[in-house]
């Protein structure tokens, strides 16, 4: 695990974010920084508003008020593709796949989006080892089980090389082992990207994270280390909910 | 002033006909989210039913207003059992299997009275003055009848329990059916009622544009767009959409001539649904029945 | 994943495809191969679907739109211009840039496919309804009257560098098997580039193409153009065939039929679509003889049934076949979709 340097620049950064659906205020004036190389994991019970914020970052949803900003764009709006075309890779929550294509397949598109012929093929077999996928490089990614599909699509975002990863509960539905080999894998993304993951396993939080963002209501309600979450007796009241 | 009171009614005659062309295709649309392709078939069998019942001299309005829905209302139920019911959810598939059957009425029709009508009917309402000039006593009875159908459906889906409980099922299949309520069944009577409704439309149209097998093509185009543009409110959506587009037409023809007009209405809708890509009712009024 | 992927495979149908072609004519009545010639028209159409739905998973149920549009458009050139090789592209560039814009309305206003779908049906019947009501003297562009429900003429076509060289039916003939051929041998290419690649993706799952940072509203506009070309150049051969364009190009029917053909053949295939073409033409000529069975009727229980009982088509299904008796199907099969539960989809 990488420590962020005290001076490491803002890379993502959001303002006064809110995204109403209706009455509902899922995510409420949030204002969040992410610096360079973090790996920050947002937790939250559900309906804390961690997917629809993490939504906001990747464009899937235009936040109803509010700004983000990535690398100074001001993102806020933006089509999905743009702000990943600014070298964002992305995960989304439900594994978002090409059901009838292999594996290989979706390295090779996700890899030359940014790279010519040759470099893709290089970058895909590597992403292709790094992962363990070789031997089911030709698999119909609509028949592999749920945690190979999870690595699939962790695949395609490590193939484009981006420089920053959106991940959207990536442990889901995992084996002990399979989080295991996946919170290994997130470590090693860190060492030249920047992550946000959001997660519900605690257990896998506490393998890769450093700084937590903890989720409530819309709002942020504590940013530390998990130890100090853990300890804090708003979290708990937070997940345990009210004693009365 | 009489021209402009005669000119007007024009267009509102044009809204209320498309209203009352795709209403049934809406009911059936916003219930159910499936696309009936064989809806202009279902309104020209109503056609046929009303042409042939006359012809062999049941009452004309007996006919229209019991016969033909009755018949096409059943023809939508068998449709529902034999054919959509295994395709729910496949959008597509639904699509190209009307088409189909749209396809085979047409075959099945032909094949039995040929591709061109025998006898025609007239309309049985005579002409209707206005200062001096004169307009259609049998379209302003199409309004009037429009605008009751319209209401009927609202205080069905708004006042009865079959109502009640199609709009539950439309909202929330799942919910519905772990409350107990037969999804089956509601779709069945559903499809059923949209077309019964579409029925009485093409019965009711007879006597104004004749029947031949073919003149399904005549009527879809327009009903798609209508209740496309109108979104998923079955009401609010059809009146919307047919006051817009149909407003657009009737001014357009009676600038241009027909052909403009129809062609302003396609410009129209294709604007709208650029501007409003889930209709009219996808955007505002979004409650609405 | 298909057929045409198989380098070997494209190379003997193509092989047999000339083989065809030159002997044709030799065997078969003067009628036939002007028959021929319109339906090789249509098999272009049905190719130019098979790549914009197959392979882009744009549902496009007015392909004929374009088919028509080409064709009169080569009419109103042709007689204008009097040179059929400019006539044919600006037919094919008519159609690109009239698709061009109407998937700019689509595509970036994010309709949904199913909407799509009905309004380019809408499209193809209002120009079949426009276009027959140009019976008058007046309706004309340039020489070119536009002829009403009659239709228009459609000049043969021409030797390239001779305006008066017009070419004998059994000439016309190889022209329009060298397009089909060509056209089908593009296609298959498209594919494969990564072009043609990513717009696969985007009919298997737009929204993972997006987040790949893919701007799919333009690869799908690019695609739905391309497929309007093609479609344009089959209106063409489809009236230089007969000498003459009517509004039926238009019509409902021949909309259904380019879909039937392409659920017929297979829709994950470019070869499944183009033999569907022929074999239902000359099903249904054959039909259209007797009066016992109605060709409508037919073509409807034809539909219904294959939707119900094989949703991929002959081709694949065939294939399928071939597949389960081999150890290892190496090759990427297309399952049928899963159903969804019936929930209201946008």
């Amino acid at each position: 695990m990488t420590r962020p340097g005290k001076r490491a620049e803002i890379v993502v950064e959001t303002r006064g974010l809110s995204m109403h659906f209706g009455g509902v205020r899922a995510v409420d004036q949030v204002d969040f920084a992410l610096r360079r190389n973090e790996l920050r994991c947002l937790i939250g019970p559900n309906g804390a508003g961690k997917s629809t914020f993490f939504k906001c970052l990747t464009g899937q949803l235009t936040p109803t008020a509010g700004e983000v900003t990535i690398r100074d764009h001001p993102v806020a709006g933006a089509e999905p593709h743009a702000i990943a075309g600014l070298g964002v890779g992305i995960k989304t929550q439900v594994p978002n796949l090409f059901d009838d294509l292999d594996v290989h397949e979706h390295l090779w598109i996700a890899a030359r989006r940014w790279h010519p012929e040759a470099r893709t093929r290089q970058l895909v077999s590597q992403t292709l080892e790094r992962l363990r996928l070789g031997d089911i490089r030709r698999e119909i990614v609509g028949r592999l089980a749920h945690g190979q599909r999870q690595w699939v699509e962790l695949g395609m975002v490590v193939a484009a090389e981006p420089w920053l990863v959106l991940l959207d509960e990536p442990a889901a539905g995992m084996t002990h082992e399979e989080t295991a080999r996946t919170a290994e894998l997130i470590r090693e993304i860190n060492k030249d990207a920047t992550l946000v993951v959001v997660e519900h396993d605690m257990q896998f939080i506490r393998m890769i994270s450093e700084t937590v963002t903890l989720f409530h209501e819309g709002r942020i309600l504590m940013e530390d280390t998990m130890e100090a979450i853990s300890a804090d007796p708003r979290a708990r009241e937070v997940y345990l909910g009210h004693r009365a | 002033m009489d021209l402009f009171a005669a000119q007007i009614l024009q267009i509102v005659y044009g809204i209320s006909n498309l209203a009352l062309i795709s209403l049934g295709l809406a009911i059936i649309f916003g219930m159910m989210r499936v696309i009936n392709l064989a809806h202009g078939e279902f309104l020209m069998l109503g056609g046929y039913t009303v042409v042939v019942a006359t012809n062999a001299g049941v009452n004309v309005w007996l006919a229209m207003l019991v016969l033909a829905p009755l018949l096409v209302g059943v023809v939508g139920v068998l449709t529902e059992r034999l054919l959509i019911r295994w395709l729910y959810g496949r959008m597509i598939d639904t699509l190209l299997a009307t088409w189909g059957l749209s396809l085979f009425f047409i075959g099945l029709v032909t094949s039995i009275f040929g591709a061109s009508t025998s006898t025609t009917i007239s309309p049985p309402l005579g002409p209707v003055r206005i200062g001096e000039y004169q307009v259609s006593g049998y379209e302003m009875f199409l309004i009037g009848v429009t605008l009751a159908l319209l209401l009927a459906v609202w205080l069905t889906l708004r006042f009865t329990k079959l109502g009640l409980v199609s709009r539950g099922a439309m909202q929330n299949a799942e919910m519905a059916s772990a409350l107990g309520v037969s999804t089956r069944r509601v779709y069945m009577i559903t499809f059923g009622l949209g077309a019964a409704v579409t029925g009485l439309a093409g019965g009711l149209l007879a006597p104004m544009t004749g029947v031949l097998p073919t003149i399904g093509a005549v009527y879809i185009a327009k009903a798609f767009i209508t209740v496309i543009s109108g979104g998923a409110a079955i009401l609010a959506g059809t009146a919307s959409a047919a006051t817009l587009l149909g407003g657009v037409n009737g001014v357009f023809t009676f600038l241009t001539g027909p052909t403009f007009g129809e062609v302003a209405m396609l410009l129209a809708a294709i604007v709208l649904l650029r501007l409003m890509p889930r209709g009219i009712t996808g955007s505002i009024f979004r409650k609405s029945l | 994943m298909i057929l045409s992927q198989d380098l070997r495979g494209t190379a003997i149908l193509c092989g047999l495809a000339a083989l065809f072609t030159l002997i044709a004519p030799g065997f078969l009545a003067l009628f036939t191969i002007i028959t021929l010639t319109q339906v090789i028209g249509l098999a272009i159409l049905a190719l130019s679907l098979a790549l914009i739905w197959g392979y882009g998973g744009i549902l496009c149920f007015g392909q004929t739109a374009f088919f028509g549009l080409g064709a009169y458009a080569y009419a109103v050139a042709a007689t204008n211009f009097g040179d059929a090789s400019v006539s044919i592209l600006i037919a094919m560039a008519v159609a690109a840039a009239f698709a061009a814009a109407l998937g700019y309305f689509a595509f970036f206003g994010r309709v949904s496919d199913v909407y799509f779908a009905v309004i380019t049906l809408t499209v193809s019947l209002i120009f079949w309804a426009l276009i027959r009501r140009t019976s008058g003297p007046e309706y004309r562009i340039g020489d070119a009257l536009l002829g009403g429900f009659n239709g228009t003429g459609a000049p043969p076509l021409n030797l390239p560098w001779n305006p008066s060289g017009f070419l004998f039916p059994e000439q016309t003939f190889y022209v329009a098997m060298g397009a089909l051929i060509l056209a089908y041998l593009f296609c298959g290419w498209l594919v494969r580039t990564r072009f043609g690649r990513v717009c696969v993706t985007i009919r298997e799952n737009e929204t993972r193409a997006e987040l790949l940072a893919y701007d799919t509203r333009l690869y799908k506009l690019g695609l739905f153009s391309i497929g309007a070309a093609i479609a344009a150049l089959g209106g063409v051969f489809f009236s230089v065939g007969i000498s003459r364009v009517t509004p039926d190009v238009f019509s409902l029917q021949q909309a259904a039929l380019t879909i039937i053909w392409v659920i017929v053949g297979g829709r994950g295939t470019l070869i499944g679509p183009i033999l569907a073409t022929f074999a239902l033409y000359f099903l249904t000529s054959s039909l259209g003889g007797q009066v016992l069975l109605n060709t409508n009727l037919v073509l409807g229980v034809l539909l219904m049934a294959f939707v119900l009982g094989v949703p991929r088509g002959v081709l694949p299904s065939v294939m399928d076949l071939g597949a389960r008796r081999r150890p290892t199907g190496r090759r990427g099969r297309r399952r049928p979709r899963r159903a969804a539960p019936a929930e209201p989809a946008e």
